[in-house]
């Protein structure tokens, strides 16, 4: 039943699209991670050609999902992503680590992301650009008055936060308000109680949020015009405000900022693993890497690339993380399946709350 | 002959049934099983209503439903009335050049994307925009105010995609309307009211049902327009469906609301055609 | 007694074209007034300054004495019948010919009464639950003027109303639409480019030319007195001759045409010799015969041959060529004296001086 008819008729169309070009590599990825400079010294070293998609986690395994896996011969979505999707759909295949120069990665980063992305014993991802989600914020205006997520609640900032109805912002709240939503991920029931008390939390701060972002261009909009001072977002985002204004930059919150792993995966019904692991094993050389942390604005899983990174960029990265915060990063683990759905509904209820 | 006319009635026929078969009937009978099945456990699934269940009983899900429908309702009534005077302008006041003019007018947001649009609008409203800085420049206001994210900008926003949809049908009637006749209206004693009530409005009928029927389906199918602009209180149906089957990956409750959507957009228009006594051949034909 | 209708020194400009050049007329009650001229005489500019859909630039019209300049179209007491009829289509014909009366704000009962007495009235009983598009050319006809009649108007304007209609059914309504008219014995004016319209149901036509009125009087007057050149040659088919005045003698004159011709006719203006003259001869009152002895009473008297013979029945006519090269029209008498007449055949003609009319022609 799996394998409906609007799959078959997918199937067909993209089937038709691709049939002749074996040494194409269409890769699914995210803004930034394949930049066209890199994109072209792969073109010109190995003759493939690379087609570049850019989306994110959802729309990544909901195209996944929708072809059985097809479509594309290479995908990058976080860690805690693929395990679940793996077991439910079938939507990536196993990687052979063998084709994979291992030496290229930072070994912990590595082992951590095959840790989390192991089905029945077999690893489906490796780590490729990692960051973190925290707090993007004027440090003039809102500096006295953010540390942590739950203060994006506090009167005085009325009408002038913004953060994502997304599930970091569930997890990023309950750290805040001393829960561990990562240990209770295997109770579901305990898990459900964590996120009601994080929909209340969220249902009050409502009056105090001028708009729930979707897109990084949004949110940037309204941080540069003022119209927000504080938020939940990406350190990239920070950063990158960073060159314009000063006073605005990524803090990590009091409770920890959450780590996300962007990985390689190879969907299920990709047609150019050769290509995918040239790809991985090209863009991972430390050189390389440093263009797309340029690019992106994060630092990758490339063992040695720091040497070739932008010292203006090491340099917001070691303010935004001193030591302790770096040690004090909640790495998401992988999503079991049904917790998203509680998360749905919760997220459902709090945008239609008054 | 007979069986070449049949040959070449079918050959032509096979690209409109492939269409349609392919890329409406199919696809909807697809989402109709997914939506009447249940998951158990990983790739295991049962039939069952428990999706239609919980779309008819969660009260947050109903609400979206009812506020999209009647939003979509009341932007058909905006556009209507917004669109009418515009219309009946073109067709009957305006001349030659003006005439193509005004409807060029009306035809140029149409040339950018609905994105750019939608963007265009959200310049204009935002807290720094140009509508909040011109307020303050003239002294109407004294801080900055917001004019997006609310319940006005999004109508805003349908009103404005959806304008061009309702002029052309309704200059279409409404040039056919003989001027002798609205004449006729005011000379056997009609004032402008009952002229317009009786005569013009009875008239340009068909024009309104199919411009309303089709504004009505894009403001209920719109997804970008309440999103955008109407910010965190914006509950637009079509959002809950994406939700369910991108965020959420939880296709069988999304294909559930797909359903409901259909329904409700079926039920309106046909009570809209009972409504004024049309049948849908005459209006669409 | 108070005319229905008047006019006074009506102009109508628009922009630097004059359509209506102080223009007056009056109408008495109960008559059927036409106002008869070529397309964009301006006749249909005078009846909608009269319905009020138009403002006159200058001068009055006043209905039963009184002004109604500043009265708008929904409250005169003059209604209209549109060349194209103008009927509702999204009505019944019941609710068309209440229309006006419903906005008066009359009872149900009442209107119901007077629309079934209206019915009655045009010979069409018991349609009014019909659909317009369901009547015949001549039905709507009648709707339509019904749908005027029951509001009592003391004027009503009919715009070319017969247009449209196919000419059997438009011989047939002239007759027709005179009945109605003495019946509502309202006064009528109706205006019209054909001439037969006029003449047969107007008791006075106006015939209009340029924005001006040519003439005012009754079809036995224009067409047998025409005042002016425009008026014969608009009224009734007529022979023409150009051509400077030799003699006068009182009302009677002779004039040599351009091709060298001497005619006699009746002066219609004064006229003194050496002005540039035209003169014009209905078909009808030249006389055809076989030698020239049978015309000597005649006092223009011409040989020529037949060049055409146009059979219309009673109004069939002879194209014959006179020496000088002109063609005449002659009306061919259907008394089987001519019955063996064709095109070749040399034949005599003649007519009375009394029945040339000889106008002022062009310097």
């Amino acid at each position: 039943m799996k394998k409906t008819l609007l799959t078959t008729t997918c199937l067909a169309v993209f089937g038709l699209s691709q049939a002749a070009t074996a040494d194409t590599l269409r890769l699914l990825t995210w803004g930034g991670y394949a930049p066209d400079e890199v994109v072209e010294m792969f073109e010109e070293q190995t003759g493939h050609t690379v087609e570049v998609t850019k989306s994110n986690n959802e729309e990544m395994i909901a195209k996944l999902r929708a072809t059985g896996g097809g479509g594309f011969d290479l995908a990058q979505p976080s860690q805690d992503r693929i395990m679940g999707p793996q077991m439910e759909f079938g939507i990536y295949k196993p990687m052979d680590l063998s084709k994979i120069d291992e030496s290229l990665f930072i070994p912990s980063m590595l082992e951590a992301t095959k840790g989390n992305t192991t089905v029945n014993g077999e690893v489906y991802g490796v780590p490729h650009v990692w960051g973190t989600s925290g707090l993007v914020m004027n440090t003039a205006e809102a500096g006295d008055v953010v540390k942590d997520y739950t203060d994006l609640c506090d009167p005085a900032l009325e009408g002038k936060v913004s953060y994502r109805l997304k599930r970091p912002t569930l997890i990023g709240f309950a750290f805040a308000m001393g829960e561990d939503p990562f240990a209770a991920y295997g109770d579901e029931a305990k898990y459900k109680e964590i996120m009601e008390k994080v929909e209340a939390k969220l249902t009050e701060c409502k009056s105090n949020v001028k708009a729930y972002w979707s897109g990084g261009d949004e949110l940037m909009n309204l941080l540069r015009s003022g119209e927000v001072t504080a938020s939940m977002a990406w350190d990239t985002g920070g950063w990158k405000l960073n060159e314009d204004n000063s006073d605005i930059t990524f803090v990590a919150p009091a409770s920890g900022a959450l780590g996300w792993i962007d990985t390689f995966v190879l969907p299920a019904k990709g047609q150019a693993d050769d290509v995918a692991y040239e790809w991985i094993n090209f863009v991972m050389q430390p050189e390389v890497s440093a263009k797309i942390t340029a690019a992106a604005g994060n630092f990758t899983a490339s063992a040695g690339a720091d040497e070739y990174a932008e010292d203006a960029l090491k340099a917001k990265y070691q303010d935004s993380f001193p030591p302790e915060a770096v040690d004090n990063i909640k790495w998401y683990p992988p999503v079991p399946a049904g917790l998203e759905a509680i998360e749905g509904e919760v997220l459902d209820r709090v945008q239609a709350a008054n | 002959m007979r069986a070449e006319a049949r040959i070449g009635f079918i050959l032509l026929l096979t690209p409109l049934l492939l269409w349609l078969g392919l890329l409406i009937v199919i696809p909807h009978i697809d989402m109709l099983m997914i939506s009447l099945r249940e998951r158990i456990s990983f790739g295991v699934y049962e039939p069952s209503l428990t999706q239609y269940d919980k779309a008819l009983t969660e009260p947050l899900y109903l609400r979206t439903f009812w506020r999209t429908a009647v939003m979509s309702v009341l932007a058909t009534a905006i556009t209507l009335l917004i669109a009418f005077p515009v219309a009946y302008y073109i067709a009957k006041m305006a001349r030659g050049r003006l005439q193509q003019v005004l409807f060029m007018l009306c035809l140029i947001p149409f040339y950018v994307s609905e994105l750019v649009r939608t963007f265009g609008w959200m310049i204009l409203l935002r807290e720094t925009g140009l509508v909040s800085n011109l307020l303050q420049w003239t002294g109407l206001a004294d801080q900055p105010v917001e004019m997006l994210y609310n319940d006005a900008a999004m109508m805003v926003g349908l009103v404005y995609t959806s304008m061009l949809f309702m002029v052309v049908p309704l200059v279409t009637t409404l040039e056919s309307l003989d001027d002798s006749v609205v004449e006729a209206g005011y000379d056997l004693g009609g004032s402008g009211l009952s002229v317009l009530r009786e005569i013009i409005i009875p008239h340009a009928m068909p024009g309104i049902v199919s411009g309303c029927i089709v504004v009505f389906m894009l403001s209920l199918g719109n997804y970008l327009t309440p999103t955008m602009l109407g910010g965190k209180d914006s509950l637009w149906f079509t959002e809950m469906i994406y939700n369910q089957f991108i965020v959420r990956s939880n296709w069988e409750l999304g294909a559930a609301f797909g359903f409901m959507l259909l329904v409700l957009s079926s039920v309106i228009v046909w009570g809209m055609l009972r409504l004024t006594g049309r049948t849908l051949q005459e209006t669409m034909g | 007694m108070t005319p229905d209708l008047e006019c006074v020194d009506l102009v109508k400009r628009f922009g630097d074209t004059t359509a209506v050049d102080n223009v007056s007329f009056s109408v008495p009650p109960g008559s059927f007034f036409s106002i008869l001229g070529p397309s964009g005489c301006g006749k249909t500019t005078i009846m909608r300054m009269i319905a009020g859909f138009l403002e006159p630039t200058s001068g009055d019209i006043r209905i039963k004495g009184g002004t109604v300049l500043d009265t708008p179209p929904n409250k005169r007491p003059v209604n209209m019948v549109f060349q194209h009829l103008a009927l509702f289509p999204m009505m019944t014909i019941a609710d068309n010919i209440g229309y006006g009366l419903r906005r008066q704000g009359m009872a149900k009962a009442q209107i119901a009464r007077k629309v079934d007495e209206a019915l009655d009235r045009i010979g069409l009983p018991g349609i009014g639950a019909r659909k317009v598009d369901e009547l015949s050319g001549g039905q709507k006809q009648r709707v339509a003027i019904a749908r005027c009649m029951v509001l009592e108007p003391d004027v009503l304007l009919l715009d070319e109303p017969l247009g449209a209609l196919d000419l059997k059914l438009r011989e047939h309504m002239k007759i027709e639409l005179k009945a109605l008219q003495a019946a509502f014995d309202t006064t009528f004016v109706y205006i019209t480019h054909d001439q037969s319209e006029a003449l047969v149901m107007s008791d006075q036509i106006a015939v209009m030319n340029a924005g001006r009125f040519e003439q005012v009087g009754t079809g036995q007057d224009l067409y047998y007195r025409p005042d002016t050149p425009f008026v014969a040659g608009f009224i009734g088919e007529a022979n023409r001759w150009i051509g400077r005045i030799d003699r006068v003698e009182g009302s009677m004159l002779e004039m040599r045409t351009d091709s060298g011709l001497a005619m006699r006719a009746t002066a219609a203006q004064a006229l003194a010799k050496g002005d540039a003259a035209e003169i014009f001869v209905r078909p009808e009152s030249v006389h055809l015969a076989a030698s020239a002895e049978a015309l000597s009473q005649f006092d223009n008297r011409l040989q020529g041959t037949v060049t055409s013979i146009l059979f219309n029945g009673a109004a069939s006519r002879v194209l014959v060529e006179d020496d000088a090269g002109e063609t005449l029209e002659v009306t061919l008498p259907q008394t089987g004296e001519f019955a063996s007449l064709k095109r070749g055949d040399m034949v005599h003609i003649g007519w009375g001086a009394a029945q040339a009319t000889c106008f002022a022609g062009a310097a």
